[in-house]
């Protein structure tokens, strides 16, 4: 098979992309240029786009043995995933880049061209399964539970996820530094890449406030009595605690969350631990990874990238979602993809729209 | 690299020897670099001491543009203006801009026409704004992306009559057209090693001995007190070498690489819809052939072509080795599209009538499928 190997100069798609090499495949090796700006070198475990970070993969697929090639996404990365970061910020809801960039790049964008030059499928360093049955590709989770994206991939289609390949998806990480060590590829303990790849030193509210400028409003509770203020919605996210920067305690004396976030109002709602807890959700734009489930289906829900399992009643009405939970949840933000688990096989994912919250009171 | 090349600059290698060393050993080591000089002196029709030797083509362009500009600076505080044209190579234009950031210097931009040639009557036009503001003209002799070379004789007669300076980078040139440095008139003229067929790491600077340069390297004084540093005599051996031969065989190979050349482009664009060759058609590097495609992008036909075994080359990769839109011909006034879509064919003297006849059999469908491929950033689906 013809294979395009997307390397970001990391560990993982190095050794990735060396093993697809190994298996027979004939490899290409990509870096996908991302940033418009690109810095020189990586600052600590920041970023995935320095320059340092291009040579990184290059060397990598010299060491491999493979052609290589940089290709300027750029100006669609940024369309497709920074801004689509800031308007959703912008409209009070959390959105995850990494999961929008699988989508729209790296499976689309990436994978199309690929597909047109002659490619028959893309692999990268990404840490979830394939697995092959008649019916068709199923997407399970990784063996090395602390290292699983298949949240991240829970956005690709039998269509997309017939043209890829996660290597890795077998193998704890620890073994994977072995590998590339034992492979000679200099990365090897080169550091993991942390938060979000277009935002290098890490600070996402000052990127947000560059953005957005300042915003100020009032901090209440859900009572609508004023407990502060902000210079921004958009440095809140729903489940929030640190950084509320309110002076007067709760009258409890416990911990105070935000519960919900209004840009229209300029408010943001805070309450207790109690008040945050979340029953059900709506959540829409469906994508299903294998066929469309129908009537009621008894599932595990993730609800955010490293979040845990929870237990839900999930149905698909007028391509909107409904996930009723087994126990209350916690921190359900709208932006973030609510993927659906039948043991470790993906089922689909959504956008989270609207919350319904349990209500108690203290 | 040239074989007889590789073997002087071999046999030079077990040897010790500093060529500014008196002893017998360095004698040896001298008389070694100043043949390796006359010998390049004799082929570019300079004389021996006009030769001054640097790391490579960037550094004598980095020394012919910050030495001039200090020399004439250090003469006359007026002297403030370069003169040059956009489709310079980057180790002229990034020299150029550093001057125009951190020295003072006024950068005048010639203009280009769409096949890459500047009009001596532009340059004379240019130089008559402030004929004494101007530190000097530079102004490649051929270019290295769309081959077009340029009326550099005529430029240097009329720049002369101002008693301004001329330097051109001739890198490209040297071996594919003659190149007289005498007879061109210009005061300092880049040449490199491996170009020509001769090692990596070493190139000269060809300068007049009236032209006054201020050094960029400092140290025990060597070249002229130009450029300092112990010389690489292994490295002038083989330069020598290759030059001398790359000269003699220039006549005979440029006619060869002529007609393989155009039996390229007229198959390209016989056949290629939308395919069109860039720059001038008959004052070109023979070796050079520059072809700009409809609606696709070069980067797939690049990838394309290599995985077929056929080498080409797009614009040139910034340093995180994103194919940027060629500088070149967005000078010459190409959209940013058309730049995007453009392949540089190079023929060297292993290339043969059947490379060609494989490259014309493969194009066809290679074109086909980067235009299913598609442009980049287009036809997005938000």
């Amino acid at each position: 098979m013809r294979v395009l190997a997307a390397m970001s100069g990391g560990v993982d798609s190095a050794v990735a992309a060396a093993r697809m090499a190994e298996a027979g495949h004939d490899v290409v090796g990509v870096h996908l240029a991302l940033s418009r700006n690109p810095q020189s070198y990586r600052s600590g475990a920041r970023g995935c786009c320095t320059i340092e970070d291009s040579r990184d993969a290059r060397r990598a697929a010299d060491v491999i043995g493979i052609p290589f090639y940089v290709w300027d996404l750029a100006e669609r990365f940024h369309a497709d995933v920074v801004e689509d970061f800031v308007a959703e910020y912008a409209a009070g809801r959390t959105p995850n880049p990494c999961l929008r960039c699988n989508e729209k790049v790296k499976f689309s964008a990436v994978l199309e061209r690929a597909l047109a030059l002659d490619f028959d499928a893309v692999a990268t360093g990404h840490y979830a399964q394939i697995v092959e049955t008649p019916a068709g590709r199923e997407l399970h989770r990784a063996v090395d539970p602390a290292k699983d994206q298949s949240y991240v991939l829970g956005v690709l289609t039998q269509e997309q996820l017939k043209h890829a390949f996660f290597p890795l998806g077998d193998t704890p990480k620890t073994q994977v530094r072995a590998e590339a060590e034992r492979r000679g590829l200099s990365v090897a303990a080169k550091p993991d890449s942390h938060d979000i790849c277009f935002i290098a030193d890490g600070n996402t509210a000052g990127f947000l406030g560059k953005q957005l400028g300042e915003a100020p409003g009032d901090i209440v509770d859900a009572q609508g009595n004023k407990l502060g203020e902000h210079k921004g919605t958009h440095g809140f996210t729903v489940g929030q605690r640190k950084g509320l920067k309110i002076g007067t305690p709760a009258a409890d004396g416990k911990p105070r969350f935000v519960l919900d976030i209004s840009p229209v109002d300029r408010t943001v709602t805070v309450g207790s631990r109690a008040e945050l807890a979340v029953e059900r959700l709506t959540a829409s734009k469906p994508r299903w990874c294998g066929p469309v489930p129908t009537g009621t289906i008894q599932a595990k829900a993730q609800l955010r990238a490293h979040g845990e399992e929870i237990a839900v009643t999930a149905r698909l009405e007028d391509r909107k979602v409904h996930v009723e939970f087994d126990e209350p949840a916690d921190a359900v933000a709208p932006g973030q993809a609510v993927v659906l688990y039948d043991g470790t096989r993906v089922i689909g994912s959504a956008t989270i729209d609207t919350v319904e919250r349990a209500r108690q009171k203290v | 690299m040239l074989p007889a090349a590789i073997e002087a600059m071999a046999s030079h290698l077990g040897r010790t020897g500093n060529a500014s060393s008196l002893h017998g050993s360095g004698r040896a080591a001298r008389r070694t670099v100043e043949e390796s000089r006359e010998t390049i002196a004799e082929a570019l029709n300079a004389q021996p001491s006009e030769v001054v030797f640097t790391s490579g083509g960037t550094e004598a362009d980095n020394l012919a543009l910050k030495g001039l500009w200090w020399a004439r600076l250090q003469e006359d505080r007026r002297r403030r203006r370069i003169l040059l044209s956009g489709i310079e190579h980057h180790a002229v234009l990034d020299p150029a801009v550093w001057l125009a950031q951190h020295e003072g210097a006024e950068i005048e931009w010639l203009p280009v026409d769409e096949l890459g040639r500047v009009q001596p009557e532009d340059v004379r036009r240019a130089i008559e704004q402030d004929p004494d503001a101007v530190s000097f003209v530079t102004l490649m002799m051929a270019n290295n992306e769309v081959g077009t070379l340029q009326p550099i004789q005529e430029i240097a007669a009329l720049a002369s009559s101002y008693e301004i300076p001329v330097h051109t980078d001739a890198v490209q040139a040297v071996g594919q057209v003659p190149v007289d440095f005498a007879g061109l008139g210009v005061d300092a003229m880049t040449i490199s090693g491996h170009k020509v067929g001769g090692p990596y790491g070493i190139g000269a600077l060809v300068v007049r001995k009236e032209t006054k340069l201020v050094p960029i390297m400092h140290g025990g004084g060597q070249e002229r007190d130009v450029r300092s540093g112990t010389l690489d005599t292994p490295a002038t051996a083989g330069f020598a070498v290759a030059i001398e031969h790359a000269v003699k065989h220039q006549d005979v190979e440029a006619r060869r690489l002529i007609e393989l050349r155009d039996h390229l482009v007229d198959g390209i664009t016989g056949t290629v819809p939308g395919a069109k060759l860039s720059g001038d058609p008959v004052g070109r590097l023979p070796a050079n052939a520059h072809l700009s495609f409809k609606d696709c992008e070069g980067d797939s036909l690049l990838l394309l072509l290599d995985a077929r075994g056929i080498e080409v080359s797009t614009g040139s990769a910034c340093n995180a080795g994103v194919a940027e839109p060629s500088h070149v011909l967005l000078a010459m006034g190409y959209d940013d599209q058309r730049a995007r879509g453009s392949l540089r064919f190079t023929l060297g003297h292993t290339s043969t009538r059947a490379d060609v006849d494989a490259v014309l059999e493969a194009i066809g469908p290679v074109v086909e499928r980067a235009m299913s491929a598609g442009l980049q950033n287009v036809g997005r689906n938000n």
